[in-house]
């Protein structure tokens, strides 16, 4: 024995094991453990899945009732056919997880402020600490607890929902070590079991996405610089163009719940002069939106009436939806479900079809809290010290101690912001948030209802307990009925009530009550034929209550004046319309840019800009020009307009919507703001829009070099894993659309499903996503719609019954389940 | 000869191995077969290195041909190796080989030459 050279190559062998053993740190992140994620037995090759898979296979399990088949058709849509309603459930909840387990469980770690535990306190660039905190000081995990009490207090969803999980936990039970999902040997970490609490978790995501945004801090920050009647100019709480959800001229019922101001509002909330580390505050996409339409047969080839919905979401991947049918001796439903939740989310049966777009009402506000001291452990309510109950989040840190955030509960809800948590005003003052989403709900129970309505009755009765977040549910009847109503449990407000952060010293700003469900914007059967929505306000402003929120109103215009121009309408037609790129808000804007602009004044390349512009078919497709011009120049034309204001605080401020300042400028060639404060003289409109214009020029010419001047290039969408790492994700899609815009693509947010479903007898439907129906980022079931989607192709929904399933051509695989 | 028998038991065993146990199994297997079959440093070595280096090629290029390269490419553009999955699958290879191969070598200092 040769002791030197065998100590040596021995303790190297078990340096190197040891090195391949562990995440290393690559960057600011960390990589796999490389001897596991590269042995082909046990790593990354496991999840490499063969491209003629066969996903055929026979499952027993004792929990089952009855039998269930399985159909999949060519794009892995599964078709779900069962004889026991539960089993159902049993059957997606396993499908969820075979197909998306690593989405639907990282998705609740971030519902719930956990990410820290798998990502550690940083990595990179992130600080998921940080992220952490706000998800647990926002009351996530409160939130989805009340939740979660009020459904498992409902036999209905409680069954469900059980069933759902052990259908997860059955395919996680059955996973070995080297089967686990890409992303957890990517990231070292394993999966935990499934509790209906991770699916109300998620639905608490839903709620943040859609219903999480305010500007309460940079509304109140607005107050201190500008006066009570510029803040109407800067943010309106109505447009004088809006086309409403429900048309102008529709006469409502008096409000049964009369919210007033508290005597002293003027003084105290409209004029307060209050003064005021960063923190890091987490907004939704402004873009979270949707379009739905409906048309009545009367005005379709068929007869028909056709119902179409895109709900616009960020594009991810795993997509967010996952499609299915699911057929049980009660129900036969198809559409897009959530991984991560029972039913069917969007869709149509044998006899409806439904779809929603947000309403996007402001159902979160802040009051600020007067503790006795700095133990926050009683505050001033009704002129007494009240006691708080304290609430302690654990943080459990990959590699650190635990971070407990102690979060004091008062009658507004919980202290979000303290001295140990600043808000973005930095006051150092303490603010209770009041969310909707806060308060136990069962939004599951809609959905239940909604996969087996049968008629406008039993819809309104299935929606009419969904509270958070606030929807434009649509819906349509094979017997020709068709019907909208802005769905949610919305807060009745008097005008402006929690636009601003509110005093918390007493019970006056509270909200005073809910408006009741049969008083929400509804309508059946219209004379114009259609309804639609595209989170515009659903009223003008005679209905009896206020629709807190930040509306958007360009689509519901071009919508609404499509489909009213539109007869003899065909699915093509309704396929058009939604992947559609006429910019009405440039149709609108143009003519007054170029009014103002002296073109005297510009160079020849500059003018080039300019008849590029003119000469725009106001359509924002991908090879347009028109669009980047006129983007850019809108760009440094607001900033024009409002920097020299805004620059009188270095504390945010919340930016004024295009249309405030479009509408302002179509009034007004004088409009208050063009004047730039900074210099004596008074200025005029044409010189801030030449100046505004040469600056784009400037943009412009960049991306012109760069080849990067057509709208497509510029925009540059891409659909994202959710790590964000682009070797998993699709970069530089060539696809149109953008804000404003029926098919409503942004860079990273757009369409998230696209779907028509004429309800002749024969239901005919059609629908795609911005992604694949496997998760798994090793199948090439990943990302196969992604083309078809860019292209505006839909797929055709094989909607097929149980007696035809088994000699439908259209079948590939077949998996049973059945009672072990 | 004694070359061959070491080479296709290292592989072999690795293999088996990797069935029920983590990925190290490999090290303990080129260590049992170089000590069972004793041969020079450097013919333990290459036997230990080649038979994983070639295994895992083997096992990883298998796979991926039938997933048509699309996760190693994935994998190669995050690691990153420039989206290459023929230099992903060296580099798998080689790191099974080099553990193999220096677990061989400690099996055969072990013996008295």
């Amino acid at each position: 024995m040769r002791i030197v050279p065998c100590f040596i190559t021995a303790i190297t062998t078990i340096a190197l094991i040891f090195l391949l053993n562990v995440p290393l740190p690559f960057g600011q992140s960390k990589t796999p453990c490389f001897g596991a994620f590269l042995s082909p037995q046990h790593g990354y090759l496991q999840n490499a899945e063969p491209v003629d898979e066969d996903f055929n296979a026979t499952l027993h399990f004792p929990i089952l009732n009855g039998k269930v088949e399985v159909y999949f058709d060519e794009r892995l849509v599964p078709h779900v056919y069962a004889e026991k309603e539960n089993d159902a459930y049993f059957v997606q909840g396993y499908l969820h997880a075979k197909f998306r387990l690593w989405q639907m469980d990282f998705q609740t770690y971030a519902a719930a402020g956990r990410l820290s535990e798998i990502m550690g306190e940083t990595s990179g660039g992130n600080n998921f600490l940080k992220i952490d905190r706000f998800f647990r000081r926002l009351g996530m995990v409160y939130g989805a607890e009340q939740s979660l009490k009020k459904l498992e207090a409902d036999s209905i969803t409680k069954n469900e929902t059980d069933s759902y999980t052990a259908g997860v936990n059955a395919y996680i039970s059955s996973l070995k070590p080297n089967q686990i999902p890409f992303e957890y040997k990517l990231l070292n970490y394993k999966p935990e079991k499934w509790t209906n609490l991770k699916t109300q978790l998620f639905l608490k995501y839903m709620s943040f996405d859609l219903a999480g945004g305010d500007n309460d801090f940079e509304m109140t920050n607005a107050k201190k610089i500008f006066s009570a009647s510029d803040i109407e100019k800067l943010y309106p709480t109505m447009q004088d163009s809006l086309d409403p959800i429900i048309p102008k001229s529709t006469v409502f019922q008096p409000a049964s719940i009369v919210s007033n101001k508290p005597a002293g509002a003027d003084s105290i909330y409209f004029h307060s002069t209050d003064s005021i580390e960063a923190p890091l505050i987490i907004k939704p996409d402004k873009n979270n939106g949707s379009n739905n339409w409906v048309v009545a047969g009367r005005k379709t080839r068929s007869g028909s009436p056709i119902l179409c919905n895109d709900p616009h979401l960020g594009l991810n991947l795993p997509s967010l939806w996952y499609e299915m049918q699911i057929s049980t001796p009660a129900f036969n439903t198809y559409g897009v479900s959530f991984p991560g939740a029972p039913s069917i989310i969007i869709g149509f049966n044998d006899s409806c079809a439904w779809g929603v777009t947000n309403a996007g009402r402001d159902i979160k506000d802040y009051y600020q809290i007067t503790f006795k001291d700095t133990s926050e452990q009683e505050y001033l309510y009704n002129s007494r010290w009240k006691k708080v109950t304290f609430r302690n989040e654990v943080i459990k840190v990959k590699g650190q101690a635990d971070v407990v955030e102690k979060i004091a509960m008062t009658v507004f809800g919980p202290v979000m912001f303290d001295k140990n948590y600043p808000n973005i005003l930095k006051d150092g003052k303490s603010y209770a948030v009041r969310w909707k989403a806060h308060d136990a709900s069962n939004e599951l129970l809609t959905s239940n209802k909604l996969d087996r309505v049968k008629n406008y009755f039993d819809f309104i009765k299935a929606i009419t307990t969904f509270q958070t977040p606030g929807q434009n549910f649509i819906f349509a009847t094979k017997t020709g009925d068709i019907a909208i109503r802005q769905q949610g449990q919305f807060p009745a407000k008097w005008r402006r009530q929690g636009d601003f952060i509110m005093p918390g010293i007493d019970s006056s700003y509270l909200w005073k009550g809910f408006i009741p469900s049969r008083e929400n914007p509804t309508m059946i059967n219209p004379a114009r034929g259609f309804l639609s929505s595209a989170n515009q306000l659903a009223t003008d402003e005679t209905y009896p209550y206020y629709l807190a929120g930040q509306p958007e109103i360009y689509r519901g215009i071009i919508i609404n004046r499509k489909l009213s121009h539109m007869s003899d309408i065909t699915i093509e037609d309704m396929q058009r319309l939604q992947t559609d790129n006429f910019n009405v808000f440039a149709e609108m804007a143009r003519p007054l840019l170029l009014k103002y602009l002296d073109q005297g004044k510009l160079s020849a390349d500059e003018k080039g800009y300019v008849t590029k512009f003119k000469n725009w078919n106001l359509r924002n497709d991908v090879d347009e020009e028109g669009p980047t011009v006129f983007k850019l120049w809108w760009d440094h034309l607001s900033v024009a307009v409002y920097s020299d204001e805004f620059a009188q605080t270095t504390l945010p401020l919340k930016w004024p919507d295009e249309s405030t300042l479009l509408e302002g400028l179509l009034k007004d060639s004088t409009y208050k703001f063009v004047d730039n404060i900074n210099t004596p003289r008074v200025e005029k409109l044409d010189e801030i829009i030449l100046q505004s214009f040469k600056l784009a020029c400037k943009d412009l010419k960049i991306a012109d070099a760069k080849h990067e001047l057509a709208w497509g290039k510029y925009k540059n969408t891409g659909v994202k894993h959710l790590l964000k790492l682009p070797g998993l994700s699709r970069l530089h899609l060539l696809i149109g659309g953008g804000t404003n815009i029926i098919n409503a693509t942004t860079a990273s947010h757009g369409p998230s499903w696209r779907m028509i479903v004429q309800l002749t007898d024969d239901i005919e439907a059609y629908g795609v996503y911005p992604g694949g129906q496997n998760g798994n980022p090793g199948s090439k079931y990943y990302d196969n719609f992604v083309d078809s989607w860019v292209r505006g192709k839909y797929y055709p929904l094989l909607y097929v019954s149980a007696d035809r399933v088994r000699t439908s051509s259209k079948m590939k695989w077949k998996m049973t389940f059945t009672k072990a | 000869m004694k070359f061959f028998i070491a080479f296709i038991l290292t592989a072999l065993l690795s293999f088996a191995g990797c069935l029920f146990f983590p990925w190290w199994i490999i090290a303990v297997a080129a260590f049992v077969v170089a000590a069972i079959i004793h041969q020079r440093a450097v013919a333990s070595f290459a036997a230990g290195f080649f038979a994983l280096f070639i295994l895992w090629a083997l096992q990883a290029l298998y796979i991926d041909i039938k997933n048509e390269h699309l996760l190693s490419t994935k994998v190669a553009r995050i690691l990153p190796l420039g989206g290459s999955y023929i230099a992903l699958i060296l580099l798998s290879a080689f790191i099974g080989g080099v553990v193999a191969g220096f677990a061989a070598l400690t099996a055969s200092f072990l013996r008295k030459r």
